[in-house]
């Protein structure tokens, strides 16, 4: 364990260079590492993600456009359109007042049906329709659906975005 | 009964922890051998006192007591054994009693292993140690206590969860996720001693590195088996999601690696003390941050099992390592004075430099990702995260620069290198670089950022090879040994230098890996008939239909499948759907068909009985199975490293032997 230490060639007579080397070279880190930061943080405000539900992309409006948004809401009755075999997915995500209508390719998980929670991931195209890239159920052990007509809170959608996550990991 | 014994045995290990804690302090401060011994005893009766209450823990689990909290919190009759006997760390109160037996574990061998150690440094650290052990056992007797006593028994519990029930990765990801956290708590303790103590000699830098490499070792393993488990189980077809919790595993590993290399300089220039203690002192911190987020319930995900009342027992934990860390090393880092100067712009030292100052943006950039979302909902109360873009981005460019430096880093001299030096080293892994690159492009890849990795990787995998074998082929050539023969001793003697090239070979070879299966993965999603096919890369599958098994905790309904390439069936492939009687909702396992090339990776998303139709993910992942492979090289490197050297007295015999002996150590004393 101590044959790399054997090998060591006689330890360089200090003070070979200025002390201020050190100095240096710290400062040129400091502006190499706060450079590639300040790079960094520029790329965190274009990727960030957004927990909404239907009432506050709505309210968003134009503002929604091309943003990341995960939507969170329960799948409104008679809003599915999908034929058995098919790849391409139209439904609406509601809070029980605000409704945005979602489409979306792939095929539906197991349980996805009317009344469930879900949690769309996607972007408002120009057209201002919600086009999901990934579809997840919502289904924590916790989770309790509301009943029909019942209008979820702040935290009921939180809750469904929270129990979301696993399946997407 | 068990309920009152646990909470004796957590008791007395607050009061071992403690006394050891002032013991190691006082031992330090006077120097006393009593004192000394008496923390060492300390030590070892605290490690004993967490092994039984997790031994009683484990009793209560497998014997199905469910009068005790944590057993009727994750235990059920219908589960098997062994997930009973795992499901210590399947959910919160039990992780963090496992967390503790670990963490005796470590304080006692660190302290058994050192038990003649002289440096006056060994004391403080024991204590430092001691003085973690203090809180865990106070989380354990308190806000995660599991022995809590329950009146009456219920009949049954619910069984853990799911998704840990799924597969045996789920056995040993954790524990080995657990001692590559937990056992940087000997890093720790030895640096803040070395700081105390005022002094970094020889005698703690080598218990220093030994515990470094150990965690890094479990660190890597249980991050890299974390991955494998998300992608044999959790059906998306990925492995890494910059999750949070996977990144905060990764951010200690990035710190790990940082300190493994600037300790090498500071072993053998005596140069970046300071430095290389700050970095171990912030991995431990970054244990605990990670260890918050996963456990706390910060963040949701499979990890945070419920919400708990530990996270403001961490948070002040982590407070107050912070502070302590801070004013520790503010006031004592002028003590750690270098004996040397940093030389020359192009020599190994610089590599390292380079390769600290890349790690380390990464740990910040990684970090920034991944405390953002708090910081934005503690403030302003909204929900965000940050994507995978961000992170990409940022990796990308750091990771191939990271790959090169394996290559050019090597390469270089120790001390000063000339022009010509350099020019050699910066051509010397060139034809390694244009194999993997022509490799690449014949195989289709026409991404950019892949050929430039793949390039940077070739160029290292060629240098890494050429200065691992070295010393081999230098015997070979002056002894006329057989090359495996020679290959042979040298890999018998144990070698620190031989040990990290293997380290670098695992992890080269997972860079490449990761490169390949990111940039030329392929899915397509679908929904089959009985007797459809679907294709995904140079694969097509055929459902052939579905078939159920009837479990003691779960119907599991087989979606079966027939792989075939051009029209030629080689294998059945079988990605199932689990009903568990205990869920409401159904679990899918998919299926990960391994070849050397890629892996064709099938996932059920639903099966409808009545229109006998199954909606199918399916990949084709590249490379993906050389992650797993790269990683057990690595861990093979790092046996390698610490295993004791028998080189000196290898070196005496051969002297005696044979006048090749000169031409030997020559080759191997040749960095």
């Amino acid at each position: 364990m101590s044959d790399a230490i054997n090998q060591v060639a006689a330890p360089l007579p200090r003070a070979q260079l200025p002390k201020k080397s050190g100095m240096f070279a710290l400062g040129a880190l400091l502006i190499a590492g706060g450079a590639i930061a300040f790079v960094g943080f520029g790329g965190l405000g274009k990727n960030l993600i957004y927990y909404w539900g239907p009432a506050q992309l709505l309210e968003a409006g134009a503002k929604a456009r091309g943003a990341t948004i995960r939507l969170g809401g329960l799948v409104a009755d008679n809003s599915v359109k999908y034929e058995a075999g098919a790849t391409e997915l139209d439904f609406a995500v509601t809070d029980g007042e605000k409704t945005v209508p979602v489409h979306t390719k792939g095929v539906p998980p197991q349980m996805f049906r009317e009344g469930i929670g879900v949690v769309v991931e996607g972007t408002v195209n120009e057209a201002g329709k919600f086009e999901g890239s990934r579809l997840m159920v919502s289904h924590g052990n916790e989770y309790r659906a509301p009943k029909r007509g019942e209008k979820l809170g702040e935290e009921q959608i939180k809750q469904i975005i929270n129990d979301a996550k696993d399946e997407q990991k | 009964m068990i309920s009152t014994l646990g909470k004796a045995l957590i008791l007395a290990s607050v009061v071992a922890a403690t006394a050891g804690a002032f013991g190691g302090i006082a031992a330090g401060r006077s120097g006393s051998a009593s004192a000394r011994r008496w923390t060492w005893r300390l030590a070892y009766l605290f490690a004993f006192l967490m092994l039984a209450a997790n031994a009683l823990m484990e009793y209560a689990l497998i014997a199905k007591d469910f009068s005790i909290s944590y057993a009727a919190q994750v235990g059920s009759r219908g589960v098997p054994g062994w997930v009973a006997a795992v499901s210590l760390w399947s959910s919160l109160d039990g992780s963090i009693l496992f967390w503790g037996a670990i963490l005796g574990l470590f304080i006692a061998l660190v302290a058994w292993f050192n038990r003649d150690n002289p440096a006056p440094s060994l004391p403080y650290a024991i204590g430092t140690m001691m003085a973690v052990g203090v809180f865990f056992a106070f989380l354990i007797a308190g806000p995660a206590d599991p022995f809590k006593p329950v009146f009456p028994a219920p009949p049954d519990g619910p069984g853990p969860n799911p998704l840990l029930q799924n597969h045996l990765l789920m056995v040993i990801h954790p524990p080995m996720l657990y001692a590559g956290y937990v056992g940087m708590v000997a890093p720790f303790g030895l640096a803040v001693g070395g700081l105390l103590a005022g002094s970094l000699g020889r005698d703690l830098l080598k218990p220093l590195r030994t515990w470094l490499l150990v965690t890094w070792g479990f660190l890597t393993v249980g991050i890299v088996l974390g991955g494998w488990w998300a992608y044999e189980v959790l059906g998306w077809g990925g492995y890494w999601a910059w999750d949070p919790v996977e990144n905060a595993s990764l951010l200690p590993w990035l710190t790990a690696t940082a300190a493994l290399h600037s300790l090498l300089l500071v072993e053998r220039r005596g140069i970046l003390k300071g430095w290389t203690l700050t970095l171990i002192l912030a991995t431990f911190l970054l244990t605990i941050l990670g260890t918050f987020m996963t456990r706390s319930g910060v963040f949701n995900s499979v990890h945070s099992f419920s919400q708990s009342d530990i996270g403001p027992t961490f948070l002040t934990f982590l407070a107050m390592a912070l502070l302590f860390s801070i004013g520790l090393l503010s006031a004592r880092i002028g003590v750690m004075k270098a004996d040397a100067d940093l030389h020359g712009g192009s020599s190994r030292e610089s590599a390292f430099l380079v390769n600290n100052l890349l790690l380390v943006t990464l740990t910040l950039t990684v970090l920034l990702g991944t405390v953002f979302p708090l910081v934005v909902e503690a403030v302003r109360g909204t929900r965000i995260s940050v994507g995978e873009p961000y992170f990409n981005r940022m990796a990308v460019p750091l990771g191939v620069a990271l790959t090169f430096l394996m290559g050019i880093g090597p390469a270089l001299p120790w001390g000063t290198a000339g022009l010509r030096e350099l020019g050699r080293a910066a051509i010397s892994g060139i034809p390694g670089a244009l194999v993997f690159a022509a490799v690449g492009l014949v195989n289709g890849s026409r991404n950019a950022w892949l050929l430039v990795a793949l390039a940077a990787g070739g160029f290292a995998v060629q240098v890494t090879l050429q200065q691992a074998l070295a010393p081999a082929f230098a015997r070979w050539r002056a002894g006329g040994e057989n090359p495996f023969k020679a290959l042979a001793s040298q890999l018998s003697q144990g070698s620190r230098r031989m040990g990290s090239y293997v380290i670098h070979l695992g992890v080269l070879i997972i860079l490449v890996a990761v490169a390949a299966s990111s940039t030329l993965r392929q899915s397509s999603e679908k929904t089959l008939r009985q007797g459809e096919s679907g294709t995904v890369g140079p694969y097509q599958f055929t459902f052939l239909g579905t078939s159920a098994v009837d479990e003691v905790n779960r119907r599991v309904e087989m979606v079966r499948f027939a792989l075939s390439k051009d029209g030629v069936v080689f294998a059945e492939a079988n990605p199932k759907m689990n009903h568990y009687f205990a869920m409401r909702e159904p679990v899918g396992t998919p299926e990960v068909y391994s070849l050397p090339s890629g892996d064709i990776y099938l996932s059920v998303m639903s099966v409808d009985q009545e229109s006998g139709v199954v909606g199918l993910r399916a990949f084709w992942n590249p490379m993906v199975s050389w992650i797993w492979g790269g990683a057990g090289i690595a861990v093979l490197g790092a046996m390698l490293a610490l295993w004791p050297s028998r080189r000196r007295s290898a070196a005496l015999a051969a002297e005696a032997k044979s006048a090749a002996a000169p031409a030997i150590a020559a080759g191997e004393a040749a960095p």
